[in-house]
């Protein structure tokens, strides 16, 4: 008797949950890693003045579009441009929302840690593999003053898919031809030389330890690891040092009217690092799908149009780059364009 | 009498529930593989077992590499494991049989099995791989110090204490008139050890190392922190490789493709079938040693 009963009251519990007695409203993210530091303080925030929970899982950006895909998360989150073919694959057309922007640094390991300039034609040959050795006369007319041993480079890669990699590879892809046939561009890639290693901290754990290391990690690793980066020859052939304003310097270009076409990489902006990219949010075009209610979907749209606003300003603590102004107000033409059966959900 | 009888029949219908539920979930285990990875087959091919490309940007999946790799860490794992375990399963089965040194030794080694792979993996590369290192630079190897053979030698010590457990119960199950008899016909103590107790406790003990050579076949986290991750075949063993699991562990959750998903998936089945192999070809040879 006293068991069936308490059965009864936890069936009522569960029913009463599931209708939403709470009236607390809490939404689900899955994808990035590389900016999941960033939307954890910013949920966080958010939630703390808005009352509206955000569970995100940062789960790379494969599994955020997968997620999406099969509409088991709100949003979905991306460093990459979901490429045309892959977007054929999802139910319902969908939009990218840019949110904030990186940069990908080359790091090494030399005795003494010099600064080091160097240009898209050595980058592309070390990671092609057809420069071997550090004291390369490419390299040395490039740095004539810095110490260059006679040491073997060893090239250090992601050995997990990666964002990271898709920015990197992409940057190559466009500066060279050799890459653009041989390796091609990818989350993951069938690599010429090197050693893997798992994330951005395996990636900087090799460099460090392997003398003679290059590798290629997100700016915020080399600068938590106290890490050397190369300063890079820009489309206007300016060398330019990875920085926060240097990335969002990226962006300092005719931004074309379909946002989710900008591409960073070896940017025409004249003080532009050249691997910079944006990081994106993911949703559904028409959110009246599965049933969703509509206060849901109104909340999420404001937590979206807040991250692109006054979110913003916790991006330069956390070492991410703004968006650059132009940028938001074609982001605010994206979140416009989002509608609930047709209707805009924020006017 | 009656429902002590009935309890017996519950509690014995418990156990075969059990037994079936292991063996359906293995069965399950191994179509819920082929069934996802079908597409992929078809896709691949028969190149899948015998090519060398691993290329995702342009969709070509062919796995010999890393089967290779794993065959190559796995095999120089067992090799220093078994050297090890016997070892230690002589010391502790024959010489400190009981004592305060004996269950100091036989704690250390249980508590070896316990530890979390990603610590061995850390382990591994703040230890091993600057030990390799300098075996590299001295045999003129690129000082990579990452590669197969450091994922070998972390391998060992992670399976050694398995096979040592269970090589220590064998060599003291051997029975002692057999020894006694052959001390006193006059053989010395390591005599005794080489020539009754080894040949008698031997099937016993290889079947200590094959159960755990499917820990090494199977193991990802540690050996993809040391191993290099190198997609390209090679039979080097100082050099940089990669292993099944690894590169499971390592492209899963970032394959966004369906025939990429699909040959990962493709390789797990491969893994499967591959453990099931080493498992049976284990059995048989234990099996012949034993009736030897």
């Amino acid at each position: 008797m006293k068991l069936s009963r308490i059965a009864v009251m936890a069936l009522v519990l569960c029913a009463a949950a599931a209708l939403g007695f709470g009236q607390s409203i809490e939404l689900v993210g899955a994808g990035a890693t590389f900016p999941a530091p960033f939307y954890t303080k910013l949920f966080d925030e958010y939630n703390k003045q808005f009352g509206v929970k955000v569970n995100y899982q940062a789960i790379g950006s494969g599994g955020g579009q997968t997620q999406l895909k099969n509409k088991t998360v709100d949003f979905g989150a991306s460093d990459v441009v979901v490429t045309d073919e892959n977007a054929k694959s999802f139910p319902m057309p969908f939009l990218s929302i840019p949110m904030v922007a990186g940069s990908v640094v080359i790091t090494y390991n030399l005795p003494g840690s010099p600064e080091l300039k160097l240009t898209p034609d050595v980058v592309s040959g070390i990671f092609l593999g057809t420069i071997t050795r550090w004291n390369d006369a490419k390299i040395v007319a490039l740095n004539p003053s810095a110490k260059l041993p006679n040491t073997a480079m060893t090239v250090v890669h992601r050995s997990d898919g990666s964002g990271t990699t898709a920015v990197f590879s992409d940057y190559l892809a466009k500066v060279s031809a050799d890459w653009k046939t041989k390796v091609g561009v990818g989350q993951s890639l069938n690599w010429p030389v090197g050693v893997g290693g798992k994330g951005n901290p395996g990636v900087a754990g090799l460099v460090k330890q392997l003398p003679g290391g290059v590798g290629y990690v997100e700016l915020i690793y080399a600068l938590q690891n106290n890490m050397p980066y190369a300063q890079l020859k820009n489309k206007s052939g300016n060398f330019i040092t990875a920085s926060l304003a240097s990335t969002t310097e990226a962006a300092n270009v005719t931004i074309p009217s379909d946002v989710t076409k900008v591409n960073l990489t070896d940017s025409e902006a004249a003080n532009g690092y050249p691997i910079s990219t944006f990081t994106w949010l993911l949703v559904y075009a028409d959110q009246n799908y599965d049933n969703r209610p509509k206060e849901k979907v109104e909340a999420m749209m404001k937590l979206i149009w807040w991250m692109t606003h006054d979110g913003q300003q916790y991006a330069e603590a956390l070492s991410y780059a703004k968006l650059p102004k132009a940028v938001v107000v074609k982001a605010e033409a994206v979140i416009h364009a989002v509608t609930y059966g047709g209707t805009p959900v924020l006017k | 009498m009656k429902s002590e009888r009935s309890s017996d029949s519950a509690f014995r219908t418990l156990l075969v529930l059990g037994g079936i539920a292991v063996s359906v979930l293995l069965i399950a285990i191994f179509f819920s593989l082929l069934l996802s990875s079908r597409s992929a087959i078809v896709a691949n091919g028969y190149r899948f077992l015998t090519g060398s490309t691993w290329d995702p940007v342009i969709d070509k999946f062919q796995s010999l590499p890393f089967v290779i790799g794993t065959l190559l860490t796995s095999l120089v794992a067992l090799v220093i494991a078994t050297v090890l375990s016997l070892a230690l399963a002589v010391l502790m089965g024959e010489y400190f049989r009981s004592g305060p040194f004996a269950s100091v030794m036989r704690t250390a080694v249980e508590l070896l099995a316990g530890i979390p792979s990603v610590v061995y993996g850390f382990i591994g590369l703040f230890f091993f791989v600057p030990a390799v290192r300098v075996l590299q630079t001295a045999l003129g190897a690129p000082p990579y110090g990452v590669g197969i053979f450091t994922s070998a030698l972390l391998l060992a010590f992670m399976i050694l204490p398995y096979s040592a457990s269970i090589g220590r119960e064998i060599i003291s199950l051997v029975p002692a008139d057999l020894k006694e008899a052959a001390l006193s016909l006059g053989a010395t103590p390591s005599e005794t050890i080489w020539k009754i107790t080894l040949p008698y406790a031997r099937s016993g003990i290889l079947g200590g190392v094959l159960l755990s050579l499917g820990r090494a076949l199977g193991e990802t986290m540690a050996v993809t922190m040391v191993i290099g991750n190198s997609n390209s075949l090679t039979l080097n063993i100082l050099g940089p490789g990669n292993t099944m699991a690894s590169v499971i562990a390592n492209e899963f959750s970032e394959a966004s493709s369906n025939v990429y998903l699909g040959s990962l998936i493709e390789i797990a089945l491969l893994l499967f079938v591959i453990s099931t192999l080493i498992n049976i070809a284990g059995k048989i040879v234990v099996n012949r040693m034993a009736a030897a």
